[in-house]
């Protein structure tokens, strides 16, 4: 247990004060202050400003983003000409790596997902031979740096011929120590054990008590984890930078930066218009993915935290 | 109370020898686990142990490969472009994880005592850059900081004045630090939030009756109860600010003159591997980083739990 320790909480005894005076203190705590709101907007403000950036940009042509204040739009309105430019730019090479993304993401965060949730759930439901070295050894490998892996993957992969393939970014994606652990912590506290029981004393074998009983109650879990190995797969680029030449292949991470470097070539045409609307449009279904699913992603973590 | 308790194992091998019927030890759990087990023995356990094969050999022009033992360890230790990268991230470390980590503490507090006014926009909005991939968002940055068309460049042109270049030498780290804090500020933010969700209400309400400021509640209550959150923050941004590869790898098209091949670790073992063909010798600064790392994070922890009694 290397980075998770249990701290020892100190639980106070609970106090009875009368009801009243507990009632009055919820309606003092539901104040508003508005110097702690404008204090804490200076945050929100940092978060938004380089997202608003993007947006106006992506409006400009190549010209206009040299000649324009940054934060303003100019006089054009480019936006949809940036977007049709983007996408058809080089044959539309940006839809291809656009599809690669997706096919990285469904694959290895689809994968990555399933496997989380059918070991998080052995983890906490089943007693079996060796259940405390797998623990020791997954929650060591949360602390192995992710990226000093990358280097001798890269070799062994290329000794069995995968690199520059798919596989070679889809594969590690499959594995995500921090999926399985919070599927684990997710598990223990949603299924009841005597539903197992239940279960298995009316007959059910263990893959359709899984299927049938478990899955629903697992849901919030299953999103949380879902989204957490989604953004990782989709915003990857360690990985496919080592893994891939063949820019056929390219995730749009890797796409992006390719179109950047451009500019510095010799004889490269700049082309940071496309940059800017394509990174615009690589990050929106991220964020629309957080944001329609917020309900389900905060109560899974909030729930993988409820351990009184 | 922690967000990442971790359910406690059952030594039931004992205890459930009495009850035949129920939870039995079988391999059962291994039917479940063991698609895990597997793809997790092939990304991890094998390149780990790949690469401690080819840390101790190296290829010369004449000669070949060789076995040569825990040579390529003492390089390691004697070669001043690995300590000036590992002297890099340390410093970034030490800066960059307490700002970012005590910012997204005071705007969990802020959020969680009630007394914002649109809360729910605050939790969404200011966690929206961490899914933001690093890609993206060091261009981003990296176009703002540039004097060509970004706001840098804007403020000078309005206002006359020359700002210090953010890509330059001197600053480029500390843009860079920028960078990341701006990435996962949110991410650390909703972590301590969860944890002070689950703190029990009673804890601080009865705290308040009996006349303690808000400052002190943070202090004595709140602050205690999610210790475990911070402490796992503390850790998982120290592991991030090891590997720091993406953002001045994708900033060095910006700021060529600014980043070294040599800049951090990570890229460090990068050039070695797909510049230099070191492989061997890239293999070995990859473990040693990785054992520097887990050292430091062992070592936050045992404070951090020390502190707990």
């Amino acid at each position: 247990m290397t980075t998770h320790p249990h701290p020892t909480t100190t639980a106070a005894p609970k106090p009875a004060p009368a009801r009243a005076a507990r009632r009055a203190v919820r309606r003092d705590k539901q104040r508003r202050s508005p110097l702690l709101t404008a204090l804490t907007a200076l945050m929100l403000i940092y978060s938004l400003v380089p997202l608003v950036w993007l947006l106006i940009n992506a409006s400009k042509t190549q010209e206009g983003l040299f000649s324009s204040f940054g934060l303003w739009f100019d006089d054009d309105f480019a936006l949809f000409t940036n977007i049709r430019d983007t996408l058809a730019y080089d044959n539309g090479v940006f839809v291809r790596w656009l599809l690669n993304t997706l096919l990285y993401v469904v694959l290895g965060a689809g994968g990555a997902t399933a496997l989380a949730t059918l070991g998080g759930y052995a983890l906490a439901k089943f007693d079996f031979p060796g259940k405390r070295g797998v623990f020791a050894v997954v929650i060591g490998a949360v602390a192995v740096p992710g990226t000093a892996l990358a280097v001798p993957t890269f070799l062994m992969f290329s000794k069995l011929g995968l690199t520059n393939t798919p596989w070679a970014v889809i594969i590690p994606s499959l594995i995500s120590p921090f999926g399985l652990y919070l599927m684990w912590t997710f598990a223990a506290s949603a299924i009841p054990g005597e539903l197992l029981e239940a279960a298995r004393v009316d007959g059910a074998g263990e893959l359709r008590t899984f299927l049938r009983i478990c899955m629903p109650l697992l849901a919030p879990g299953i999103v949380t984890v879902a989204l957490f190995t989604m953004v990782a797969t989709w915003n990857n680029y360690f990985l496919p930078l080592i893994m891939l030449k063949d820019p056929d292949w390219y995730p749009l991470t890797l796409g992006l930066n390719a179109w950047n470097d451009q500019a510095a070539t010799a004889g490269g045409q700049a082309i940071f218009h496309l940059v800017i609307t394509g990174s615009l449009l690589t990050i929106l279904p991220l964020l629309a993915a957080f944001l329609f699913l917020q309900r389900y992603w905060q109560s899974g973590l909030a729930a993988g935290g409820v351990k009184d | 109370m922690t967000v990442l308790a971790p359910p406690t194992i059952s030594r039931t091998g004992q205890a459930d020898r009495g009850r035949p019927a129920r939870r039995r030890r079988s391999w059962t759990g291994w039917a479940f686990v063991g698609p895990f087990m597997a793809v997790f023995a092939f990304v991890f356990v094998a390149p780990i142990a790949y690469a401690i094969y080819l840390s101790v050999f190296r290829t010369r022009l004449i000669g070949g490969t060789s076995f040569v033992g825990l040579e390529n360890y003492q390089q390691v230790f004697t070669d001043p472009q690995f300590w000036s990268a590992t002297w890099r991230v340390t410093l970034f470390l030490l800066v960059q994880v307490p700002i970012m980590l005590v910012l997204a503490l005071l705007i969990a507090l802020a959020i969680d005592s009630g007394r914002l006014y649109g809360k729910a926009f605050f939790r969404v909005a200011v966690f929206m850059p961490y899914a933001v991939p690093a890609v993206v968002a060091t261009l981003m940055w990296g176009f703002m900081y540039g004097s060509r068309f970004g706001l840098v460049g804007n403020i000078n042109d309005t206002f006359g004045v020359s700002l210090p270049d953010p890509l330059s030498p001197d600053l480029v780290l500390a843009s860079i630090g920028n960078i990341v804090t701006w990435e996962f500020v949110g991410y650390n933010m909703l972590i301590f939030y969860s944890a002070l969700q689950v703190v029990p209400k009673s804890l601080y309400e009865a705290a308040e009756l009996d006349g303690a400021s808000q400052l002190q509640i943070i202090r004595s209550v709140k602050l205690p109860a999610i210790r475990g959150a911070l402490l796992i923050a503390t850790i998982f941004s120290i592991i991030g600010s090891f590997q720091l590869f993406n953002e001045p790898n994708i900033l060095q098209s910006l700021a060529p003159n600014a980043i070294t091949t040599y800049f951090t670790p990570n890229m460090y073992a990068y050039s070695l591997s797909f510049s230099g063909q070191q492989y061997n010798y890239s293999a070995t600064v990859a473990i040693v980083m990785g054992i520097l790392t887990m050292i430091v994070a062992y070592a936050v922890q045992l404070r951090g739990t020390r502190k707990d009694k």
